[in-house]
């Protein structure tokens, strides 16, 4: 197992340096360096930055030096420091705006996963056993609809049906009270009181199709002789069907967990631009918009990392739970 | 339980028993592209979706002629108005075919809402084939017969099928120019993908070894970074001075460099499941080049997936489109494509005044539903054989 591990970890080493790699070179798109702007942003404000804070400033960022120089000066930062670089539209440390959206972000998409999981698996064991029931075509519509309506059209729609019927603005994170408060229990509870509304929605995709292939593998699983094998001996069908047939139908779910985790933070960025969050979503828009480009790539560095260290946790969960993938080579 | 799988067994092969007796002679000597067709005309979805998505692509090369407007047009009397409601009789209950009533535009005292109500004793019938606002099909043609329209000067009366945006455009002739765009951003990006992925894939799955590994492990890659927040970085590189058509390639460039990776994968699997079989073995034997055997042998017999797998990614890209599109990202105005116009439908106050601002969605939602189920449809198909 701690061989498994180790190679697990060791694996991800180079998954990362792309990565860091991929981010760079979006920070380096736009035309123009960093700095150039900075100082251009400065003097439309009227502002002069002088000489020596410029100087120390391009030796910070190995401005004018080559690439490969500048990258690994910025990517030694943020594994050295945790200096991510600077926004040049906020006038602040990239670190100290990106931290509680990113953990927001995880927040509601680990929230996610735990409504689908719930939601999905009762559900799919239940057409499965229930072929041709009412719940088993509920499903099945309600699965069409979230592979044919994209997320962000839901929350658009949800979002009018709250203010047209109801006349509730359902957009925003917190209630305007909360918006600006620091972090308390009664800003965390009206928090909750309003973050169904979004990991309902990511749910939706997912949930519909983990049930048609859960009731699929399910339904090749209980015809095989070692169920029927089972029930001559006289097992209670609730075991005979939660002990074995499910485990094996839910494997496949737990090895793409990874792709999961990416799908989710794709869509949670979308309907947070919709419903207006402060999750990373709508601020690495805006960061793109303005080009304000180390808090962007940023983003993109801290959502993928955050991507590939919820794979390896995944994995090493599903080798802890099944020996033949920690065995295999 | 066990009573419910034997209602599933006979269910499946019912209609597999109607169609051999059907042509239970012929079933032995049908090629396989007749078996195909057997297989995938049973799928009733699929064929819906067929019909569905024919019309839509019509509507998409034919666009100039069937709206009735320029989608740039604008009306400024008729600003947000709602979709116009068709009459077939009019106030006294006479048949007067079908017609539109003129609009008159009040304003509400209180809020200064634009409040449109229908002029009765204006009556403008419907034609088929009318002559209109002049356009050249395809940039080429000139022609200024429309589909549909009600034969009036634009400062007289309109027709807005889908009611008006905010600056008095007709919604409808929108959805038809953006279907254009919409539509065949989905074809081109999966083409694009389509080439990467037979590449890479065909190399990966025909030679095997090292190369094999290296091309899975960046697949896998590519697959656990987030694509939203990727694409939207790569296509906020794109220069804003660029011109339409040029920004419209860019994007299918984007999308296509992440999209391609479940192409690859099922080419890949495809080939390494031929490359043991004895035709592949017996071409070998008698000495046929590598590439003969590929192309000559190998590609015919997996086309037929290569085909479902597509027509299941063009969803994908044409949401995609949408997406980054919707979010000021993708193609910006003067392009129309169904995402630039999903953009009005952003502000929550917008929506709220003119909900039918949201009704491009319609069509997303439409054509993504179709495509899914043609390429399920084509996917059963692809393997005759198999029950």
């Amino acid at each position: 197992m701690a061989k498994y591990i180790l190679r697990r970890v060791l694996w991800m080493i180079p998954t990362l340096f792309v990565i860091s790699i991929i981010s760079f070179v979006i920070i380096q798109l736009p035309p123009g360096d960093y700095l150039s702007s900075y100082v251009a942003q400065l003097r439309e404000q009227g502002d002069q930055l002088d000489a020596a804070a410029l100087e120390s400033l391009r030796e910070q960022y190995g401005l004018g030096q080559p690439i490969y120089v500048q990258y690994w000066k910025w990517v030694s930062g943020i594994v050295l420091r945790g200096d991510f670089g600077r926004s040049f539209e906020w006038q602040q440390p990239v670190s100290s705006l990106i931290w509680e959206r990113l953990g927001l972000t995880v927040f509601i998409s680990l929230l996610t996963i735990l409504v689908t999981w719930a939601i999905a698996i009762p559900v799919g064991v239940y057409v499965a056993t229930h072929q041709y029931s009412f719940l088993d075509y509920l499903m099945s519509f309600i699965s069409f609809v979230g592979l044919g309506t994209p997320s962000f059209l839901i929350a658009l729609v949800f979002l009018w049906v709250m203010l047209a019927v109801f006349g509730i603005n359902a957009s925003g994170m917190f209630s305007s009270e909360y918006i600006s408060a620091p972090w308390s229990w009664a800003k965390f509870q009206n928090m909750m009181s309003r973050i169904w509304l979004p990991v309902l929605i990511l749910s939706l995709d997912n949930t519909a199709s983990i049930i048609r292939t859960l009731r699929a593998n399910l339904l090749d699983e209980l015809n095989k002789p070692y169920v029927e094998t089972a029930r001559a001996k006289g097992v209670s069908e609730t075991k005979l069907t939660w002990k074995y047939p499910v485990r094996v139908a839910l494997n496949p779910f737990f090895s793409t967990i990874g792709w999961t985790l990416a799908l989710l933070i794709s869509g949670e960025t979308l309907v947070a631009v919709v419903l207006n969050y402060q999750t990373s979503g709508p601020l690495l828009l805006r960061s793109l918009q303005s080009q304000d480009m180390y808090l962007a790539g940023s983003f993109i560095l801290m959502l993928s990392t955050l991507t590939v260290v919820g794979t390896l946790i995944s994995d090493i969960l599903l080798a802890w739970a099944d020996p033949r993938i920690r065995l295999e080579d | 339980m066990s009573t419910g799988t034997i209602e599933r067994e006979n269910e499946a092969s019912l209609p597999d028993s109607g169609e051999l007796l059907e042509g239970s002679e012929q079933i032995y000597v049908a090629p396989q592209w007749k078996l195909m067709y057997w297989k995938f005309r049973k799928h009733r979805m699929a064929m819906v979706s067929l019909v569905v998505l024919t019309i839509f692509y019509l509507i998409a090369a034919f666009c100039e002629f069937v709206a009735p407007y320029n989608p740039e047009a604008f009306f400024t009397r008729y600003t947000l108005a709602p979709p116009t409601r068709i009459h077939l009789f009019d106030e006294s209950g006479t048949f007067r075919g079908p017609f539109v009533y003129g609009l008159k535009q009040e304003r509400d005292p209180e809020t200064l809402r634009p409040i449109f109500t229908e002029d009765t004793s204006l009556i403008y019938p419907i034609g088929l084939f009318v002559r209109g606002t002049p356009y050249k099909l395809w940039g080429v043609f000139e022609a200024d017969l429309h589909l549909f329209g009600i034969g009036a000067s634009q400062d007289q009366a309109g027709i807005f099928l889908l009611g008006a945006d905010r600056l008095g455009r007709d919604l409808f002739s929108r959805v038809v120019y953006g279907a254009r765009i919409s539509l065949s951003i989905g074809l081109v990006g999966v083409f694009l993908s389509l080439v990467i992925g037979v590449v890479l894939g065909g190399i990966s799955g025909y030679y095997g070894g090292v190369v094999d590994n290296i091309i899975q492990r960046v697949i896998e890659f590519i697959r656990s970074i987030p694509a939203i927040p990727l694409w939207m970085a790569l296509s906020a590189a794109l220069p804003p001075n660029w011109p339409v058509v040029r920004v419209y390639f860019g994007i299918t460039v984007i999308l296509s460099l992440i999209g391609w990776t479940g192409l690859a994968r099922v080419v890949r699997g495809r080939f390494l499941a031929l490359r043991e079989e004895d035709f592949v073995l017996a071409a070998r034997l008698v000495g046929s080049s590598e590439i003969r055997i590929i192309l000559l042998h190998m590609v015919p017999s997996f086309l037929s997936y290569i085909i479902a797998t597509l027509t299941l990614a063009v969803p994908g890209m044409i949401l995609a489109e949408t997406s980054l599109s919707f979010l000021g990202l993708g193609l910006r105005p003067p392009a129309i494509s169904w995402g630039v116009l999903l953009q009005e439908a952003q502000n929550l106050r917008s929506v709220a005044l003119a909900p039918w601002v949201m009704l491009p969605a319609v069509a997303v939602v439409t054509s993504i539903l179709c495509f899914n189920f043609l390429g399920d449809g084509l996917r059963d198909a692809a393997d005759p054989y198999a029950r």
